[in-house]
């Protein structure tokens, strides 16, 4: 009997949750509702079962979310017996921030400065997430256990060496650490898992026919097109097509791609014989050229 | 030259769940590959994410655009260019730091770490080693056996890596000639021998050609060995060698829903277990037997080494995080003495007689590191004789940690046998290390069981022994106050005991000096002799300058829970120097007394002491009584 690679990911996914929870005086799971995060969750549920997950889940809102994202966030926590906490930055509210007119701005004001109100207003010192070493380049050197300065900076030159599995989670009063589960886990290896454990995920995933319209060389899908009208000051033009995501963020900086890939055997079909790489459909690592994620990483982005 | 069958595979486009079927089963490979830059490191990773299809065709442009920037290879692809930002990290001024990378053929997922560089490069190795299953030592055809190629084979083989693979590199650079590499191999072999490796398996190669990496090249007929990824994906993995052992599970985390549930969380370390196996729990040696094995998939009739599960027993013991679950009749050993060797990681060097974190599977316990018996020069192997150690030195040292632990030797189980080192200031990680056995004395040393307790010496006192430690810089008044404190629990008719710094330098301390490791030795001393008198039921008062936090830690992790009462005293320089009552600051300043606390010693302030007195508003009288009143209760 050997263990297959999704059984020793599963473990040692499970390994790690269980650390944080022992070591740790306040943990939380950012959830975003993704592919990644469904998979983050049903690990958690696993690692503590009977208990329920002993943490809550944060989401930290942009508000412009697709419509059926946040339909699957309350069922999700809900089923895992988990409290959902949602934190929307009231500053990027109250100055409109918006994805057309701020571009840059609107993932720094939502995301960057949400995420730190939120932590910083519960006063968690561990917080989950569900970023892989895959994803890009300068995630491949980060470490599961990743450092945070009490502003929530991150010190590239300052991260402890991870021996073994053992992980180093002292930290003084203010300081944080976000913890990452799925390290180790490839684009691949999630979206078999999703299929061996029937995870719901977000029907966008699929292909189904879906407004959309073209926007600066990227197709996109017109979910709520009253609110898109209004902040582009235009109606887009909208043509009805068999699309699905690949990756999930906000509704204008996520682009679709045509598919005809209906089920999960056929989105990994689809994954495995296509030619680009996940990330290309998000606006967000095109901002500033390369070292782009690293940027965003030192501000205190996920 | 690509090898198709890496490349696609045709299944995925005929029948994806006959494609997913067989992906479902594939097992999990870890690595490390060992080589500077010029072995062709690089290349040889980003030609085995190449052909393996991890490299989608946008990257694939970025890297056909950039290969023809600044690539080395003309017009052809520089594979190193797809794991190298090495130049970018290094204008950026990023450590140089381990990477993980993935890729996976039909049979097997790949985790390979990558440790890039020569700077770092013993802490990087070591890292990226303790969680290989193999290393693949990569070595220049051109260049033969050198001294790097001894220092990556030494780390790996302390790491107890078994599988070790020699890739000599650049074959076609020295046109595949079979006596050269013969040669290169039968030096590697006397080399190996030498330092204790077994085996190990050589394969010809050239990462840029892409001889025998996925394909078997032409161009060395008279090689018949597999190629890279056929021995990478036929070699057996760890976890499965950790499955004939005897069964280990460090708790991690009690899990208990509601009164009727209590299990046992834990990854299965070595071993397995089934429902009605007799188990033992480790340090109490309490036995039970498994009444099930919890997961959320259902109960499992049998849980294997690399599983996380959760685990029932028939009886009610006692185990909580940091016990080890183990075969009843197999059980690790228990200890607090130990040999090891140690890697050291953090800038600041090994203070030996201080206290650091030990973190051992799920134990996190207190641990002091004697004088090391020597150091190993890793490019040599030889034993240089060490004070202490420094970043990216390794030597051999014992151990003494404050409380038993439950351990296997390294060589036998990397989970009970591996460790890492914190500051406890600090909180980094300092070092790591691997426990080779425990020392006779703590095997033969057991504490006399005795029938006056410690809580009758108590009660025959009226009064709870406590530590009253008081520290601060030279004059600033700690002696003369503690000397009125214990004046006034004497007449409060109470049993107390004033350690004086002075005093006991001239008798217990004597043969100590005033280097750091004396200092240390000299407060750990004092410790050890105030935590008898508690034991003897005495109110104990220590007046010594004690400038470090950790070493003021060291004894309050000695003492019991709310028996160590810091007293800082708190007198700014310029007072205590105005003072200057036994003349020191002036000889200080004079230059004739080195290493003065205050002067050319740093005093670092205590953060949160129980007790905070300041000798510029009150008298040694009125900071007596503040101090009394804060102790009472003294029953």
């Amino acid at each position: 009997m050997s263990l297959t690679h999704l059984q020793r990911l599963e473990a040692e996914s499970i390994h790690i949750m269980r650390e944080v929870v022992s070591e740790a005086e306040k943990p939380v799971m950012l959830y975003s509702i993704g592919k990644d995060s469904a998979v983050m969750l049903h690990l958690a549920k696993k690692a503590f079962y009977p208990s329920p997950p002993p943490f809550p889940l944060l989401h930290v809102d942009t508000t412009w979310k697709f419509k059926d994202m946040y339909a699957l966030r309350e069922r999700s926590a809900e089923d895992a017996g988990m409290e959902l906490l949602v934190h929307q930055n009231p500053e990027a509210a109250e100055m409109g921030i918006n994805p057309f007119d701020h571009g840059p701005l609107h993932t720094d004001m939502w995301k960057t400065q949400g995420l730190k109100q939120a932590l910083d207003k519960y006063g968690f010192d561990a917080a989950f997430g569900g970023a892989r070493r895959d994803e890009e380049k300068s995630r491949a050197k980060e470490r599961i256990f990743s450092f945070r300065t009490a502003s929530h900076g991150w010190d590239p030159k300052s991260q402890r060496p991870e021996l073994w599995n053992l992980y180093n989670a002292k930290k003084k009063k203010g300081e944080s650490i976000r913890v990452f589960p799925l390290s180790n886990w490839t684009e691949l290896d999630i979206w078999q898992y999703i299929h061996l454990e029937n995870i719901e995920i977000v029907p966008l995933y699929y292909s189904a026919k879906r407004p959309t319209f073209e926007y600066e060389g990227g197709l996109f899908m017109a979910d709520d097109i009253e609110r898109l009208e209004k902040v582009m000051g235009k109606s887009p033009e909208i043509t009805e097509r068999s699309i699905r995501f690949r990756t999930l963020g906000c509704f204008p900086l996520t682009g679709a791609v045509e598919s005809e890939a209906a089920t999960l055997p056929e989105i990994i079909q689809e994954m495995l014989l296509t030619t680009t790489s996940e990330r290309q459909g998000r606006v967000i690592d095109k901002d500033s050229g390369d070292a782009s994620m690293e940027k965003k990483k030192q501000e205190g982005y996920f | 030259m690509t090898d198709p069958i890496y490349k696609t595979d045709a299944l995925i486009a005929e029948d994806i769940d006959a494609y997913l079927e067989k992906h479902q089963h594939k097992t999990m490979l870890r690595f490390i590959t060992c080589g500077s830059v010029d072995d062709g490191k690089s290349t040889l990773i980003g030609r085995l994410l190449y052909d393996s299809k991890m490299i989608f065709e946008d990257q694939l442009e970025a890297l056909s655009n950039d290969s023809k920037k600044v690539g080395t290879q003309g017009q052809e692809i520089d594979f190193a260019l797809l794991v190298d930002g090495l130049a970018a990290e290094r204008e950026q001024g990023i450590t140089i730091d381990v990477a993980y990378r993935f890729f996976s053929t039909e049979n097997r997922k790949f985790i390979v770490a990558d440790c890039p560089g020569h700077e770092q490069y013993t802490r990087n190795m070591v890292t990226g080693a303790s969680t290989a299953d193999l290393a693949c030592i990569l070595i220049d055809a051109r260049k033969g056996v050198l001294v790097q190629t001894k220092r990556h084979s030494f780390l790996c083989h302390q790491l107890g890596i078994k599988n070790l693979v020699l890739a000599v590199n650049k074959m076609d650079l020295i046109d595949y000639d079979q006596q050269k590499y013969d040669a290169i191999i039968a030096d590697y072999k006397e080399f190996a021998e030498s330092i204790g490796i077994e085996s190990f398996t050589a394969i010809p190669i050239s990462g840029l050609a892409g001889d025998n990496i996925t394909s078997r090249s032409e161009k060395t007929a008279w090689y018949d060995g597999p190629t890279l990824m056929e021995h990478l994906e036929a070699v057996e993995v760890r976890s499965d060698a950790n499955l004939g052992k005897p069964f280990r599970m460090p708790v991690q985390w009690v899990n208990r829903p509601n009164l009727d549930f209590r299990g046992f969380s834990g990854l299965i370390a070595t071993g397995s277990v089934k429902p009605g196996d007799k188990v033992r729990s480790l340090p109490s040696g309490k036995t039970s037997t498994v009444k099930s094995i919890v997961t959320m998939d259902g109960d499992l009739d049998e849980a294997i080494a690399g599983q996380s599960v959760t685990v029932t027993l028939e009886d009610e013991i006692d185990c909580s995080r940091g016990d080890v679950l183990a075969a009843a009749d197999s059980p690790p050993e228990v200890a607090d003495q130990f040999e090891s060797t140690i890697v050291w990681m953090d800038e600041e060097p090994l203070v030996v007689g201080r206290a650091y974190w030990m973190k051992l599977g799920t134990q996190m316990v207190s641990v002091t590191v004697a004088e090391p018996k020597y150091e190993i020069n890793v490019n040599t192997m030889e034993h240089l004789a060490a004070k202490t150690l420094e970043l990216n030195s390794i030597g051999v040292s014992e151990i003494t940690t404050d409380k038993q632990i439950v351990f296997d030797p390294y060589g036998e189980n990397r989970a009970l046998g591996g460790f890492i080192l914190i500051d406890k200031i600090t909180n980094r990680t300092v070092g790591a290390g691997m426990l080779h056995f425990s020392l006779r004395r703590a095997q033969n040393v057991h504490w006399q069981a005795v029938d006056i307790t410690r809580d009758d010496h108590a009660a025959m006192k009226n009064q709870r022994p406590r530590v009253l430690w008081f520290t601060g810089l030279s004059g600033s008044g700690k002696s003369t106050i503690a000397n009125e404190v214990e004046k006034k629990l004497a007449i409060m008719n109470r049993h107390t005991f004033l350690l004086d710094g002075d005093n006991v330098r001239h008798g217990l301390n004597k043969d100590l000096g005033f280097t750091e490791s004396d200092r240390i030795e000299n407060i750990r001393r004092i410790g050890e002799v105030a935590k008898l008198m508690t034991d003897a039921g005495l109110i104990v008062l220590t007046a010594f300058i004690s400038p470090f936090r950790a070493d003021r830690q060291l004894v309050r992790d000695m003492m019991g829970e709310g028996e160590f009462i810091e007293i800082h005293v708190d007198t700014p320089l310029e007072v205590a120097e105005a003072r200057d009552v036994k003349g020191l600051y002036k000889k200080a300043r004079a230059g004739e007394l080195k290493n003065f606390t205050g002067i050319d010693s740093p005093y670092e302030e205590p953060e949160e002491p129980e007790i905070r007195v300041n000798t510029v508003a009150m008298s040694p009288e009125e900071a007596a009584d503040y101090i009394i009143k804060q102790i009472l209760p003294l029953k």
